[in-house]
């Protein structure tokens, strides 16, 4: 089991938890103006990279609020977690 | 000399563990069995001269005892406490003797002495590598009904109990700075200089005594000390310290991410009476800032011939029968092997007065001053031999050896005639939690095994389990490993005499002049598994250690191949002309050892398993003889049943009553939210379809909401009670899921929006009030809210009192009929009820449950989420195109809707189906076609959601889902019925009050 770290709460294990898939996809502020495969890339496509991770994490069973965390997926290590509107770590690549 | 069949006739007279002040009685296929406290089931049927103890998986070879400890793979017993208490494949070796229990033999028929299955050991080609694979691949069906039921039936280990467990399981959560993963000589050593400096330190072990192979060391001195008086003082220096939890019977079994480590702790079954309240078995979690694993190794089996007989065993194992329990596994044995391990464990055998024979399978060039001191102790020791193999069926009788006189040339023949064999083919550090973390094993040459390499979490392995076998170096290495975890730099060295013999040679498939396709040597014992079969397999082409064991099953039984992985890799290694390291290592996954289901489930058993959430009339509808069903993790009262009512009768009346007169039905279940704050009108405004701002206070309005991806996520209805304060429904099963995501959007998209959301839930009972009389009966009970049509209109909210309690009243209909839904706090939910029961009794006021309530909003074509939709419908979809305001510039899930595919016009689109038959109801879930003689596979247009008799309408009603539904109106299609097709018109999903008049009041409206 994980323990991960909620920016507002300190150390929790995961079951407090729930994963909201990858972080920094931001939604189009004018979803109309995008055409269908932008949006069909902003809804499905995911980087799902071996290694490091910038992903959502809600701590549901706690505080209640959203933060990001950086993951390596190889290893499952947290190497940090950052509330939200907190910019992308450097060791993350921006996807598009 | 006494009887071999005589209590106790294989116990040494002097020494072991034991406590012979002590005797207990327990008893094995029947037979009652002498053994003293301190005892294993193993060690007892040992010290009375039993080896016979099971049958093998797949040959149903006569099995013994094979090893002391939980790697044993042979002597799974079926152990019986009494009553309930019945688990099967429980190890011999690690199950305390203990009064009264009784001990039985598995996988055998009609007894173990006599097996029928043992035919299976004759027809042995039949059963090489991969048969399974070969003989029960076609035809397919034959695989469920006759291949798997009839190989389980003759292969099964034991039996599972069918009785409720009647012990209770606990579960706690510690945090620890060091956890030491085993009590051997490197754990203790380890907890002990962790423990010095006040770090919190957790040491398990999972025998019942700590110390590993201190407790069967007669000879090591350690600073100057006996081997087991060390043991003894170290362990109370440990466990007097403060923020030491010592844990004897205690398996680590798995190891997870971020040094999450799961353990069980056998509580009360080694103990004769235990006190009452004390759990059977404890599962810790442990989350530890380090862990030291000293988990110690596992002894190699030597591959000849016939090397499973009973009495064949390893001779680490036979040390410990010895030296710990004081039981001679033979009175003549024959130690055979490749380790200096294996010298001294033949040195204590003859100490013991047994008699001892060696048989060194090494090159002689690789044989050290070992076997002079072996000779000088009067032992015979033949070197450069080879094992041709044994002799005996039920229990060795001998062991045929020959000189090896040069590379391929085996001399003559030999049988030392014995009782017991002692073989040790090299040691296998056990690195199976290592491995678990995640961390990358490395091969070591000299040891000819793998050991922890790079580690991926915060661990280091201390002792045999990396590698290191000498006394002193062990003790060194834990010692440093401990303070090491605990942050200091103190350092000890320790002195042990006389040293360590380490060295060992490399045994793979020994030389024989015997044909190697006609004689088996067993690897995996627990899954039958021999050379030959990994021989085969590599000849068949499998070269990756991964697809042997799978092809094979070597490795893949419940001890894991902890005695025999090692060895196979070996020989699929020899067979390949490859390195070891070239064709890999296996996986360890967790459990460590088997674990019982009862410590997994712990508390979350009976009423703890799914909990239920009682809306707050619970009592009351039980009161009532309601019949309940689940609804998410409620339970809701479907219907009422009257004395002689069934479900049909029941619900056709408790819907007559709600449109002729007035029901009454419990809502609390439903999802709420309160959303407030000055942004809260422009929030919902993105989150649901339709409009909010226009939304006066005091007004209801219907809300769809969506995923991004434009299907229906929630419904419900939302009042709004002030300018900035909206009180949001949801359905019943969709609340939390809403308010997550509510919070997602509000959290992470438009932070800027002032708004806070609760949920309530909990806090609002809802009672509904459904019917022509409704105004009548709740008038009455109302202060501070005028309830006449034109101050309260259909749609609106008031705040007042009911019965002198707070509510929120809305006026709303889900049953298409003149209806309130008043919220009450939940505590005076019974109170409110009771008074509107007895306001509505002089109008026979009737509470109706869920079954009514689908079947009255039904027949108005109210879809339910989660049982009309599915996750793929779009509001178009389910005919509420008009619920999706045009202007809105955005929404969530507003820009899905206008993607290419979800503007197809076969989409399945929700209609009502009549049956032709009107008093047939179907399935929910039928399929529907067009045309009933289509070939098969035929072509699916969609399905029923719901179906139900309509009391009001007379005849059964159906929603659907149907491809291209609306511009099939009119047409017959047929759905599936569990005896054929029915046929089935498509019409519009509205049945009944179409014009939806009702909701106005009272009859004189229709
Ligand atoms: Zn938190």
């Amino acid at each position: 089991m994980l323990l991960i770290t909620c920016p507002y709460c300190g150390a929790r294990p995961e079951i407090e938890f729930r994963g909201g898939g990858e972080a920094h996809i931001a939604r189009p502020s004018d979803p109309a103006a995008v055409d269908d495969q932008s949006w069909a890339e902003y809804l499905y496509y995911r980087s799902n990279p071996k290694g490091v991770h910038a992903e959502r994490w809600l701590h549901v069973h706690g505080c209640g609020r959203w933060f990001n965390a950086v993951r390596n997926t190889v290893s499952d290590s947290f190497e940090q977690t950052y509330r939200m509107g907190e910019p992308r770590p450097d060791a993350t690549k921006e996807r598009r | 000399m006494a009887s071999d069949l005589s209590a106790h006739s294989f116990r040494l007279a002097n020494g072991g563990r034991i406590d012979r002040s002590r005797p207990v009685r327990f008893t094995f296929n029947g037979r009652t069995i002498d053994a003293y406290a301190g005892d294993t089931i193993a060690s007892a049927l040992l010290a009375n001269g039993i080896h016979l103890v099971g049958r093998s998986f797949k040959y149903h070879r006569p099995r013994g005892i094979l090893s002391h400890g939980s790697d044993e793979p042979n002597a799974l017993l079926d152990i019986d406490r009494g009553a309930g208490r019945r688990d099967p494949n429980n190890r011999a070796t690690v199950v305390e003797a203990l009064d009264g229990l009784a001990a039985r033999s598995q996988n055998h028929w009609p007894s173990l002495d006599f097996d029928l299955g043992a035919i299976n050991d004759r027809l042995a080609p039949m059963f090489a590598a991969g048969f399974y694979y070969k003989t029960f691949k076609w035809p397919r069906t034959f695989w469920h009904r006759l291949y798997e039921p009839a190989i389980r039936a003759m292969a099964g280990l034991g039996v599972a109990p069918t009785e409720s467990d009647p012990d209770r399981y606990t579960q706690r959560n510690a945090h620890c700075d060091v956890l030491v993963v085993g009590g051997g000589p490197s754990g203790l050593a380890a907890a002990l200089a962790a423990s010095e400096s006040g770090a919190r330190v957790i040491l398990a072990d999972e025998q019942a005594e700590l110390g590993g192979t201190l407790l069967h060391d007669r000879i090591s001195q350690i600073d100057g000390r006996a081997a087991d008086t060390w043991r003894a003082e170290t362990l109370a220096t440990i466990a007097a310290r403060p923020d030491v939890i010592v844990l004897p019977r205690t398996t680590v079994f798995g190891y997870y991410n971020h040094n999450h480590i799961a353990m069980v702790e056998r509580v009360t079954d080694h103990l004769q009476a235990p006190p009452a309240g004390l759990p059977r078995e404890r599962l810790w979690q442990v989350r530890a800032k380090k862990v030291i694993l000293a988990t110690g190794a596992h002894e190699r089996p030597l591959a000849f011939a016939d090397n499973d007989r009973p009495g064949i065993m390893l001779a680490e194992s036979v040390r410990a029968y010895i030296n710990r329990y004081a039981v001679a596994p033979g009175r003549q044995i024959v130690f055979a092997g490749v380790t200096g391990s294996a010298y001294q464990a033949a040195a204590d055998a003859k100490s013991a007065g047994l008699a001892v024979t060696f048989v060194d399978v090494r090159d002689p060039t690789q044989c050290g001053e070992e076997v002079g001191e072996l000779r000088a102790l009067g032992v015979e020791v033949l070197t450069g031999h080879t094992i041709i193999g044994s002799v005996g069926r039920k229990r060795v009788a001998g062991l045929i050896v020959a000189p090896v006189n040069g590379p391929g040339d085996v001399g003559a023949h030999r049988t030392l005639p014995c009782d017991a064999i002692a073989m040790s083919g090299g040691w296998t550090p056990a690195v199976h939690l290592f491995s678990q973390s995640r961390g990358r094993l490395q091969y070591r040459d000299a040891i000819d095994a793998f050991v922890p390499g790079a580690s991926a979490q915060s661990e280091c392995s201390a002792g045999a389990a990396n590698g290191t076998y000498d006394l002193a170096a062990t003790l060194d290495e834990g010692w440093r490993a401990g303070a090491e975890a605990a942050g200091t730099t103190a350092s000890r060295s320790f002195a042990v005499a006389p040293s360590t013999r380490t060295d060992s040679g490399r045994a793979r498939s020994l030389p024989t002049d015997r044909d190697a396709d006609r004689v088996r040597a067993f690897l995996d014992f627990q899954n039958d598994v021999t050379v030959k079969d990994i021989k085969l397999a590599v000849r068949e082409g499998f070269q990756s250690i991964e697809h042997v064991k799978r092809y094979t099953t070597t490795g893949m039984a419940t001890d894991q191949g902890k005695t025999s992985n090692m060895l196979a890799l070996g020989i699929v290694a020899e067979a390949l002309e490859r390195p070891v390291p070239e064709v890999g290592t296996t996986t360890f996954r967790p459990p460590f050892t088997p674990v019982s289901f009862g410590a997994i489930v712990g508390q979350a058993r009976d009423a703890l398993f799914d909990p239920i959430r009682k809306a707050p009339l619970h009592d009351w509808a039980e009161a009532q003889g309601a019949v309940f069903e689940p609804v998410a993790l409620w339970r809701r009262a479907r219907y009422f049943p009257q004395a002689g009512e069934g479900m049909h009768a029941a619900v056709s009346r408790e819907c007559r009553a709600v449109r002729s007169n007035v029901g009454i039905f419990d809502a609390s279940t439903l999802g709420k939210i309160e959303v407030v704050g000055p942004d809260a009108a422009e929030f919902l405004n993105r989150i649901y379809t339709n409009a909010w701002l226009k939304l006066a206070p005091g007004r209801c309005r219907y809300g769809l909401m969506l995923r991004e991806d434009g299907f229906i996520f929630d419904d419900g209805v939302v009042a709004r009670i002030a300018e900035d304060r909206f009180h949001v429904t949801t359905t019943t099963g969709g609340a939390a899921r809403v308010l997550v995501h509510m919070e997602d959007y509000l959290q992470t998209e438009w932070s800027d929006l002032k708004v806070y959301l609760t949920s309530t839930t909990e806090q609002w009972g809802v009672i509904a009030v459904q019917g022509p009389k409704a105004r009548e009966v709740i008038e009455p009970l109302v202060e501070g809210i005028d309830l006449s049509p034109g101050m309260f209109p259909h749609m609106a909210v008031r705040v007042g009192r009911i019965c002198s309690v707070p509510t929120r009243l809305f006026r709303v209909s889900f049953t298409g009929e003149l209806g309130y839904e008043i919220n009450v706090p939940t505590g005076h939910m019974r109170t409110v009820w009771d008074a509107i029961i007895k306001q509505g009794a002089p109008f026979g006021i009737t509470p109706y449950g869920t079954e009514a309530m689908h079947a009255l909003r039904a027949e108005r074509g109210f879809i339910i989420v989660g049982q009309d939709t599915d996750g793929t419908v779009t509001p178009d979809d389910a005919g509420l195109g008009g619920m999706v305001s045009a202007s809105k510039r955005d929404f969530v899930g507003k820009r899905s809707l206008v993607r290419p595919d979800m503007l197809l016009a076969d989409r399945k689109q929700l209609v009502g189906l009549t049956t032709a038959d009107p008093k047939l109801v179907l399935d929910e879930g039928a399929q529907v076609v067009a045309d009933t003689k289509a070939p098969i596979p035929m072509k699916m247009l969609g399905h029923v959601t719901s179906s139900y008799w309509s009391d009001a309408c007379g005849h059964s009603i159906a929603l659907a889902l149907v491809s291209g539904g609306r511009a099939r109106l009119g047409e017959t299609l047929h759905a599936t019925t569990p005896s054929g097709f029915a046929a089935v018109k498509v019409v519009t999903p509205v049945f009944f009050d179409a014009e939806g008049k009702r909701v106005h009041g009272g009859l004189e409206h229709v």
